[in-house]
């Protein structure tokens, strides 16, 4: 079967366990996610669609958390921590030089798709503070050279 | 299994841990394991076989010890020796020197005993001891004995009334007395009844819910099983963030093992009572944990508060009768339960009863988690236990309560920790966050921060919190980037009332907070940086596309 159809069947199942139901909206957005990676247009249509609701409330639900990507991420994601600890340990410097290092703006994924940063509200690291998040691995008291360094490896040396 | 299976299962599991001489137990909590701490824990299993000490020494993989700065951490039993920044390359001189030849490694052992002097562990008591992924050692270590004895010897009503005996009050904030919330929901018409266990952590800097659902699964499952019983719930959810995958993925398993054991479910202990728990996943909202934007987050819609009365006690989620309770209030039940309130009501101040979990971050020498008993001091805590502000920077301020907290000056460090007392400074004691602050710290961006934050957050709903926070911020934009006015002081001082006073529901009543006491407190820094245009610490003033 093509890849879509196994998402698809995934998702079907996801959403047969919780018997279609209205309270568990977002439980399948959350499963949605993992099997596509973001919610696109086309998949909130089919989840209202099989949920018997309107698109607007799922899209509402959908926009309302922040946890929800609506686009496409890029193929590395790099996360800033601006909870309070890390903001006090000075983590907004760190954010900054990124955007600067690889032109882009938070909450943004550079043209070529290659990179994504985005900011969250604390990790929960704050005792490791600042904490960066590169792809999954957490690099807690993070510096600006350790963490550019880090992010061109994982681009694969070459300057996005 | 039948109240008898219990103690026979606690006893086996106490004698298959005393068959060993020590135990090195692995702290694998959200602190230690990004820095490497399951291949510590592997590095552990591989070194005891190859020193062939595998029957005397046990390895187990637990929860957060609490000095989560230096993880990944380890403490090997008897003794309690913790070993700090554990690496794979040094279990094996660990292991030889402690295990073999019982000399502890001195150099890598963690010498701050004041960090933990001043504490008092009730809600964390099996923190970092137990393997949260094994029922057994809950239950060896008297675990799931306050449902028997509750089942067994005590009416729901007598169960209540201990509970208020304790002067036990919610720990998510507001402080509610959790007796009479009880009471409330077990007078309430309609059926079914309902549990919500709030574990919507989303104060940035506060990681003390996670770390007790991480270390200690089963005592917040307990502490629901006594709440249901108590006031007649059939159905329990725990909202839990989707950024906690760890804590999740134990919660998860430690109910399927409670199931099992047919400690969740039909015909409890082979009694009638009977009671089931589901997990919810948040998604990301900090006013998710308002208690009646969970209600609808629980219900798959957009997590917006609305006015209360009528509250969750009688109409809740579906409309039926229910309760609403942070896991660190729930975890505190089957001690008052197995000890009695009486006991409970002793520890503490008289107000205000038991102990409090703080995540303890920001510029300070030891951040972790701490427990400590209500009525101790600030300065007890930033600096006894914190060991006070480090790398060359000088005390400034310390934040109590979170992004909607207070910002309390050095002259304040006095101030007991509890409910009223923090409330009268302008702080709160919120879900128990303390980051504390050097004069690196500009108190004007710090309150500006904080502002943007709640401006994200904000739902929408109310006009005071959407409208009324976005002109706040815009005038601290203003103020910070060098085109503050004075007059920008009264309007900041009037807006924030306004927002308190008038906002429906907590977020926009506390977000102001942290405005209103740098206000009061450090007001010396705004006027610098409106009249003289300077930050004393170097952050303002140096926003793009400004002058």
């Amino acid at each position: 079967m093509s890849r879509d159809g196994n998402r698809r069947m995934l998702l079907e199942k996801a959403m047969k366990e919780h018997n279609y139901q209205e309270s568990a909206l977002l439980e399948i957005l959350h499963k949605a996610q993992g099997i596509y990676g973001y919610l696109g247009k086309d998949l909130l249509m089919d989840i209202s669609q099989s949920l018997n609701l309107p698109p607007s409330h799922v899209y509402g639900v959908a926009t309302f958390y922040s946890f929800f990507n609506l686009t496409k991420p890029g193929e590395h994601i790099v996360t800033g921590c601006l909870g309070t600890a890390c903001y006090v340990k000075g983590v907004e410097e760190i954010i900054q030089a990124i955007e600067r290092e690889f032109n882009l703006k938070r909450g943004e994924t550079t043209a070529d798709g290659k990179l994504s940063l985005f900011v969250t509200r604390c990790i929960g690291a704050c005792a490791m503070s600042p904490a960066i998040v590169v792809d999954d691995e957490v690099i807690g008291k993070a510096t600006k050279e350790v963490v550019i360094e880090r992010i061109k490896q994982a681009l694969g040396g070459a300057k996005a | 299994m039948k109240l008898s299976d219990l103690q026979t299962i606690a006893e086996n599991e106490l004698d298959f841990q005393r068959a060993y001489k020590y135990r090195i137990n692995v702290c694998c909590s959200s602190g230690c394991v990004p820095f490497g701490a399951f291949k510590v824990l592997k590095a552990f299993e591989e070194a005891v076989k190859e020193f062939g000490v595998e029957r005397e020494c046990k390895v187990a993989r637990t929860g957060c010890v609490g000095t989560c700065s230096v993880g990944p951490v380890v403490v090997v039993e008897p003794g309690d020796y913790l070993y700090q920044n554990v690496t794979p390359e040094k279990v094996r001189e660990i292991v030889r020197d402690h295990i073999v030849l019982g000399l502890p490694v001195k150099e890598m052992l963690y010498s701050n005993e004041a960090y933990f002097k001043k504490q008092k562990r009730l809600v964390l008591r099996n923190a970092g001891k137990i393997d949260p992924y094994r029922i057994q050692d809950y239950i060896a270590m008297g675990g799931y004995s306050a449902i028997v004895k509750s089942l067994a010897t005590m009416t729901p009503q007598g169960v209540i009334y201990e509970v208020v005996s304790s002067g036990l009050r919610g720990r998510g904030g507001a402080g509610f007395p959790t007796g009479q919330k009880w009471s409330l929901v077990a007078r309430a018409h309609g059926a079914p009844k309902y549990i919500v266990a709030n574990l919507d952590e989303g104060d940035p800097g506060v990681f003390a819910n996670r770390t007790l659902a991480e270390a200690d699964p089963h005592a917040v499952l307990e502490g629901m099983l006594i709440a249901a019983y108590a006031i007649g719930a059939e159905k329990g959810y725990i909202y839990i963030r989707a950024e906690y995958p760890l804590a999740i993925q134990t919660l998860q398993r430690a109910i399927a093992q409670a199931k099992s054991m047919s400690l969740l479910g039909d015909n409890i202990l082979e009694t009638p009572f009977k009671f089931d728990v589901e997990l919810r996943l948040g998604a990301g909202a900090f006013v998710a944990g308002e208690e009646t934007a969970i209600l609808a987050s629980v219900e798959g819609r957009r997590a917006m508060p609305r006015p209360r009365p009528p509250y969750p006690a009688n109409s809740g989620l579906w409309g039926k009768p229910t309760l609403i309770q942070n896991v660190e209030t729930l975890a505190n039940i089957p001690l008052i339960v197995l000890n009695g309130g009486l006991w409970f009501s002793k520890i503490g101040t008289p107000k205000c009863t038991g102990t409090k979990c703080f995540s303890l971050t920001g510029k300070i020498g030891n951040p972790g988690l701490i427990e400590v008993p209500m009525g101790i001091t600030l300065r007890e805590v930033v600096f006894d236990i914190g060991g006070g502000v480090q790398e060359g920077g000088k005390f400034k301020a310390v934040l109590v309560g979170g992004p909607s907290g207070g910002c309390l000056p050095e002259t304040l460090l006095e101030q007991p920790i509890d409910y009223e007392s923090l409330k009268n400074v302008g702080a709160i004691m919120g879900s128990g966050g303390i980051v504390v602050l050097d004069d690196h710290s500009c108190m004007v961006d710090t309150a500006r921060f904080f502002t943007e934050f709640c401006v994200d957050e904000s739902c929408g709903k109310c006009t005071p919190c959407r409208a009324g926070l976005a002109r706040v911020k815009e005038i601290f934009d203003g103020i910070t980037q060098g085109d503050g006015r004075m007059e920008d002081i009264t309007t900041l001082e009037k807006s924030s009332v306004y927002i308190r006073d008038a906002s429906l529901c907590g977020l926009g009543q506390t977000a102001p907070n942290p405005v209103l006491t740098t206000l009061r407190y450090f007001k010396d820094e705004y006027v610098e940086h409106i009249v003289d245009r300077k930050c004393r610490a170097g952050k303002c003033f140096k926003k793009e596309g400004k002058p």
